[in-house]
């Protein structure tokens, strides 16, 4: 059989089983395309993540009670639990300490609350200093935000994320000098902030900052603070700043091994990392979410290979009794095989990139095709094409002319 | 052309032993048209399969035209079906959805020997030989008739103009008047282009088309003649 005979009997075979060959090309096509779409979104997710952790700057040191080591033979409290870290520990590492650009404390609480209409959310509680609004870029859409002397007056006054005004008074209204209840306690609101974007594990659009001072007194009722977020000078002094800030900690705390210390410090590439842990379980979801439809598309390739070449047993027998060898008919299903799965697979290809590509268009998230997708999805539903496309047909092919000829 | 001795073929079903064919011995010239008749189950189609080079028998000589068949690989035989052997099989057996040109033409691609640009002529002349009206030539096979579909697979049996044309059954999913025309098609390639026929039935006024009939029952050849009839009725024209 010479070549351009097998292209001819593969194209007219093809051709004469439309809507046969349409169906394999389908099923081919929906198993590369959404293995290519589901990746693409993980990664984009991923970078995403990463990209959202480094916009919040990157000479960022975070002070948290508690111990983040959980390792050891003592029964630690988790992190953020501890009421170890005070006020006073802020003001002390903002003396001692050189090469710090600003220090803000945090309190941080999460409270039912309700405004005067009655609507009412869950959401998180900020006690801050009006330096951390510089530290965190955030600015004011409306109204204004904090100020010393919210601080010093201990001033009951509220300053609400975009999100959590489109909760408690509708989308796009006008809060200011509306009142709100937190802990039984009346709150007026000052100030909205600018939107940045929700996203990853805190939303920074859904949160409501009141003075520290504040915080302290009617919210936590303690002395202690959550967090403190420190912005070092220069970038290479963060590991110094970071030893500087443990030792002074430690001496105030009365505690000699740094190993039971009741704080813990945490800088930009500790977050990225937790961060990244995170994303990797959604890379290996959305993975496992593809790894299901490459399965069930090669399913179903598998079966539409193994019902044409059953189908056409009889026309094995016939091609056999013409005088087609074995290699003749076995080299024929091979190609027509190749043929599907190319088809399917370019186009499979292509469908997938638009997806992602329609998917970072009107979605907010930016989809990345990586070219291992592409060639996972492409492999693994080419190799089942050909392989229960190829296997079945040597089967037929190595049957007896007259059994296949008689095959109903 | 041919000639088999005492061809033997057993089927083996768990202990049983059957006796598809049991020691058949003839010789068959060339250019004769010769019937096998027997009723189903006799035997016939297995020592069809085992003259069309589709089969081996269990015991038993085969030579067709000098060579035996017994001592040659599977792919030797299906350069014999390719270059040799002609086929009519009694359900059609077209490609379907297909071209009557292209399945006239799909034997060709399996022997080697005719180039491209030959082929379409050889189908042509093979379509005529067969008279299928030239209009039908471009049609799709599923759009034919019975008939029509039995001349293009009669077409497509002669296009490698084989040694030999096995016809199984040809006429059986054909009305009589049609099969009938399909007969006499038979008749005039055998008179007129010299090709050596064998054609399988189970009905004596089919087998009574050929020269020589022999009948086949239980796997045993039990009468191996000429076909008186014919004769008369030749000599009938003649004088």
């Amino acid at each position: 059989m010479r070549t351009s005979d097998l292209l001819q009997e593969t194209y007219s075979a093809l051709i004469s089983n439309k809507s046969r060959s349409g169906l394999t090309i389908l099923g081919i096509v929906i198993g590369i395309a959404s293995v290519i779409a589901m990746i693409s979104i993980g990664q984009g997710a991923t970078s995403n993540i990463q990209s959202n952790i480094q916009a919040l700057g990157s000479n960022l040191l975070i002070v948290m009670p508690g111990s983040s080591k959980g390792v050891g033979s003592q029964v630690r409290g988790g992190m953020g639990s501890a009421t170890s870290l005070t006020i006073d520990d802020s003001e002390a590492i903002e003396q001692e300490i050189d090469s710090i650009k600003t220090i803000a404390p945090v309190v941080s609480s999460r409270k039912q609350v309700t405004s005067k209409n009655g609507t009412n959310t869950n959401t998180s509680i900020y006690g801050v200093m009006p330096n951390y609004f510089s530290v965190k870029n955030i600015t004011a859409e409306l109204g204004e935000l904090l100020t010393d002397l919210n601080i010093n007056n201990l001033s009951k006054v509220a300053v609400i994320g975009p999100t959590t005004r489109d909760d408690l008074f509708g989308e796009n209204s006008d809060p200011i000098g509306q009142k709100i209840r937190i802990n039984s306690q009346e709150f007026t609101v000052i100030g909205v902030t600018v939107t940045k974007g929700g996203s990853g594990m805190n939303n920074s659009d859904d949160l409501i900052y009141i003075p520290l001072t504040t915080a302290q007194r009617y919210i936590t009722g303690s002395e202690s603070v959550s967090m403190i977020n420190i912005e070092v000078t220069q970038e290479k002094l963060m590991d110094q700043v970071q030893q500087e800030i443990s030792d002074l900690l430690l001496k105030r705390h009365n505690i000699s091994d740094a190993a039971s210390a009741d704080f813990s410090i945490m800088n930009q590439a500790d977050i990225l990392g937790t961060m990244s842990s995170v994303s990797g379980t959604l890379t290996l979801l959305l993975g496992a979410i593809a790894g299901i439809s490459l399965v069930v598309g090669g399913i179903g390739i598998m079966n539409m290979m193994l019902t044409t070449v059953t189908e056409r047993t009889r026309e094995i027998g016939l091609r056999k009794s013409l005088g087609a060898k074995n290699k003749d008919i076995s080299t024929q299903f091979l190609t027509e095989a190749t043929v599907l799965t190319s088809l399917g697979g370019i186009v499979g290809i292509i469908i997938g990139c638009l997806t992602a590509f329609l998917i970072t268009k009107l979605g907010s998230l930016a989809t990345q095709v990586s070219l291992f997708s592409i060639l996972l999805a492409a492999g693994v539903s080419g190799l089942i094409g050909i392989v229960f496309g190829y296997y079945p047909a040597r089967r037929a092919a190595k049957l007896n002319p007259i059994e296949a000829l008689r095959y109903e | 052309m041919i000639k088999c001795e005492h061809l033997t073929k057993i089927y083996k079903t768990g202990d049983t032993e059957t006796y598809a064919l049991n020691d058949a011995s003839f010789k068959i010239e060339k250019g004769e048209f010769v019937a096998i008749m027997g009723p189903s189950g006799s035997g016939k189609s297995t020592l069809m399969h085992i003259l069309g080079a589709l089969d081996r028998p269990s015991s038993g000589t085969y030579y067709l035209n000098g060579k035996d068949m017994l001592n040659l690989s599977n792919n030797d035989l299906a350069e014999i079906r390719a270059h040799d052997i002609g086929f009519v099989f009694q359900s059609f057996n077209l490609l379907p959805r297909t071209s009557v040109i292209r399945n006239v033409i799909l034997p060709l691609i399996y022997d080697r020997k005719t180039a491209p640009e030959e082929r379409e002529d050889r189908a042509k002349q093979a379509l005529i030989a067969a008279g299928l009206n030239k209009e039908r030539w471009h049609h799709l096979s599923n759009q034919l008739s019975g008939g029509q579909m039995q001349r293009v697979a009669i077409a497509r049996a002669l296009v490698n103009e084989p040694d030999l044309i096995l016809a199984d059954e040809p006429t059986g999913n054909l009305d009589s008047k049609t099969g009938e025309v399909v007969l006499a098609t038979f008749q005039n390639l055998n008179d007129n282009q010299g090709h050596t026929i064998i054609l399988i039935t189970h009905e004596r006024y089919v087998a009574e088309h050929a020269d020589r009939i022999i009948e086949i029952r239980d796997g045993k050849i039990v009468s191996d003649e000429k076909n008186k009839r014919k004769i008369v009725s030749a000599i009938d024209k003649l004088s």
